[in-house]
């Protein structure tokens, strides 16, 4: 069974996803109406109450979740949702949304994951209209790592310079070439061309940076 | 050597947050108190001689506004249990105060967050057992007091 906390078309569309691949969905909402909604709307288990309160999980059969999703519109309460489900119902997974970016970070060190919906789109919106020729973007380690394809056009300042003097920042790779359909992993030695699709892995901090040192691109 | 004034951070500017800013104010100490509504403020004496910020405390960015790395003492009062355990939280854990307090108005919750290693006072069951001590000692009046 998968637990869902909170209200709005995220929980309507999140739980409608989860039944159509055949799990059980649960949903604690504190709004009556909007309850009653749910309830005629979607074949899932719906819940009246405060998500963050103990007895309402207790009704919600919280302890039997093999996930729960906390994504009500206060940090706080998802915070105080995953914390009680993992250390009074022993859920195995609880993971919160969060409204402030910030909280992504301070929620990591709680020892809860989180994600947040501003983040992700702001990175997406950013990444895919300021540079068109830039995809593939692959957060990986929880967004520490980012793996991305760049195309090198006109304006990219490295053309013609062999790898070993460009001057990328500190924690990124280029990793492959793709040149004419064939990829090749460079040495030093490799000049960089027109036309050339690099693979640029790099940490999160230092992305902008290397984004900006291959393509002349202010990003 | 302990410095004799501490640098206190109170979260939530009600009747309890205003009486603890005034008095530990009025003891000498250096006092922010914070509170997402500006109205609130006027809770405090006048002589009051702190700081306070408008802001919401589940922003961390309003928490380190507040030098809450610096604070000696963190106390998070609000009338929101989740804001309180929040916040305090935070303040343990993310910027490292050593002494970091919550209300928490719901003994169900008091109890589980003081297993996970929080210091919190519950006004529920301070009141509560006060309550059942003065219903347990019928000759003292209503306000508490004894009668003569």
């Amino acid at each position: 069974m998968k637990a869902l906390i909170g209200g709005g078309r995220v929980v309507y569309f999140l739980a409608r996803a989860f039944l159509a691949k055949g799990h059980g969905v649960t949903i604690v909402n504190r709004n009556r109406d909007e309850c009653v909604n749910l309830a005629r709307r979607l074949s899932a288990t719906v819940v009246c109450g405060e998500g963050s309160d103990p007895h309402v999980l207790a009704e919600a059969w919280a302890d039997t979740a093999e996930v729960v999703l906390a994504v009500t519109p206060n940090d706080e309460d998802n915070l105080a949702i995953c914390q009680l489900c993992l250390v009074c119902f022993g859920v195995p997974r609880a993971l919160a949304l969060v409204n402030d970016p910030d909280n992504e970070e301070v929620f990591r060190k709680l020892g809860i994951t989180a994600f947040s919906a501003v983040r992700v789109l702001s990175t997406l919106i950013e990444e895919r209209t300021a540079l068109e020729d830039i995809t593939n973007l692959i957060p990986a380690a929880e967004g520490q790592v980012n793996v991305t394809e760049v195309l090198l056009d006109e304006e990219a300042p490295v053309i013609g310079t062999p790898l070993q003097d460009v001057a990328l920042p500190p924690d990124s790779l280029i990793a492959c070439i793709v040149r004419s359909g064939r990829a090749l992993v460079p040495r030093g030695a490799t000049e960089l061309r027109l036309g050339d699709r690099v693979m640029l892995i790099s940490l999160t901090s230092n992305h902008g940076e290397a984004l900006r040192a291959l393509t002349g691109h202010k990003v | 050597m302990r410095a004799p004034t501490r640098y206190v951070v109170i979260v939530g500017c009600g009747r309890l947050g205003a009486y603890l800013a005034d008095g530990l104010s009025r003891q000498g100490h250096s006092v922010v108190v914070i509170d997402r509504a500006e109205d609130n403020f006027r809770g405090l004496s006048s002589d009051f001689s702190g700081f306070r910020i408008v802001g919401d405390a589940t922003e961390s960015a309003v928490l380190q506004e507040a030098k809450t790395r610096d604070a000696d003492v963190f106390i998070a009062a609000t009338g929101e249990d989740n804001v309180n355990l929040m916040v305090c939280q935070v303040a343990q854990k993310v910027f490292g105060v050593r002494q970091a307090m919550a209300r928490v108005s719901d003994p169900a919750r008091e109890d589980l967050y003081r297993q996970l290693g929080l210091a919190t006072v519950c006004p529920t069951l301070l009141a509560g057992d006060g309550l059942l001590r003065m219903v347990g000692k019928p000759e003292q009046a209503a306000d508490g007091r004894p009668s003569p």
